[in-house]
């Protein structure tokens, strides 16, 4: 059976459901990162697959690539910012359970 | 052959996405989302895009997981136990995960097929240069300044965090 577009977009979603559910059962705010994660690479996996499969008629035949490409560096800045947040938070409450955040809860 | 090895990697992003999601174990779930960054690399691989793949390895792998892997070390002195969510909590994320894969899986299985590989040769790296140099360049330049952005905002996160430290006891 030859792997078609299909199965990159099943798999695919099977990584974004993954995520999904990682970020709703997680108390643990790095295992909400860690969802988050999966989520962008369920989004890469799509725009890499559709450039491949997808026939273009203009030159430029990377669009989906230099996309993923931006999504990667992207992640990698948001991971960084996020991770720099979670240690003051965990230096302010001496947790990174996110039930203990709401200060702002009115 | 591709057919074998992409049902490899997709047995491997599959099952150790689930992986992270079910794992209680926070250094488990990190080994996990390791095992679902190598398998996707390996789909870039297949899909002809060999830069994306190493970059997906050097940055993704290499770089942004053992970022993680440090939050984890310099968070996980606490217990985590008692740290699992209500019942009720849990069933109402599964029940939103299954209505949303089967939402997902039958408007992809209601696509028409398209089975045809773009199989153009030679991977054109030179391209990919050409384009982030080209038609990409503003955002290619954006994203250097946001980049430059992050790390400020994150060595000033630290800073401060060193001071309230000190200001505390």
């Amino acid at each position: 059976m030859i792997v078609g577009l299909h199965h990159y977009l099943v798999l695919a979603a099977i990584l974004l459901v993954c995520g999904i559910v990682t970020m709703l059962i997680k108390r643990n705010a790095i295992g909400i990162l860690m969802g988050v994660e999966l989520i962008l690479n369920a989004a890469n996996v799509n725009l890499v697959a559709f450039n491949h499969y997808l026939p273009a008629d203009s030159g430029i035949r990377l669009d989906g690539q230099i996309f993923a490409l931006f999504v990667i560096v992207l992640a990698a800045a948001e991971a960084a910012i996020a991770l720099a947040i979670i240690l003051s938070f965990y230096n302010n409450f001496a947790s990174i359970d996110v039930e203990k955040a709401s200060n702002l809860k009115g | 052959m591709t057919t074998v090895l992409f049902y490899i990697f997709a047995l491997l992003v599959a099952c150790s996405a689930i992986g992270v999601a079910v794992s209680r174990n926070i250094v488990r779930t990190a080994v996990c989302l390791f095992f679902t960054l190598t398998g996707v690399a390996g789909l870039y691989f297949l899909l002809n895009a060999e830069f994306l793949a190493a970059v997906q390895l050097v940055v993704y792998a290499g770089g942004t997981l053992i970022l993680i892997v440090f939050g984890v070390m310099l968070t996980n002195r606490l217990p985590s136990a008692g740290w699992d969510v209500k019942p009720w909590e849990k069933t109402v994320a599964l029940g939103i995960g299954a209505v949303l894969a089967s939402a997902l899986v039958a408007s992809i299985l209601s696509l028409p097929p398209r089975a045809q590989p773009d199989e153009s040769g030679a991977y054109p790296v030179l391209e990919l240069g050409a384009a982030l140099l080209g038609d990409y360049l503003l955002p290619f330049e954006l994203v250097s300044v946001v980049l430059l952005v992050v790390m400020i905002g994150a060595a000033y996160l630290a800073k401060g965090r060193r001071r309230n430290r000190e200001a505390q006891p």
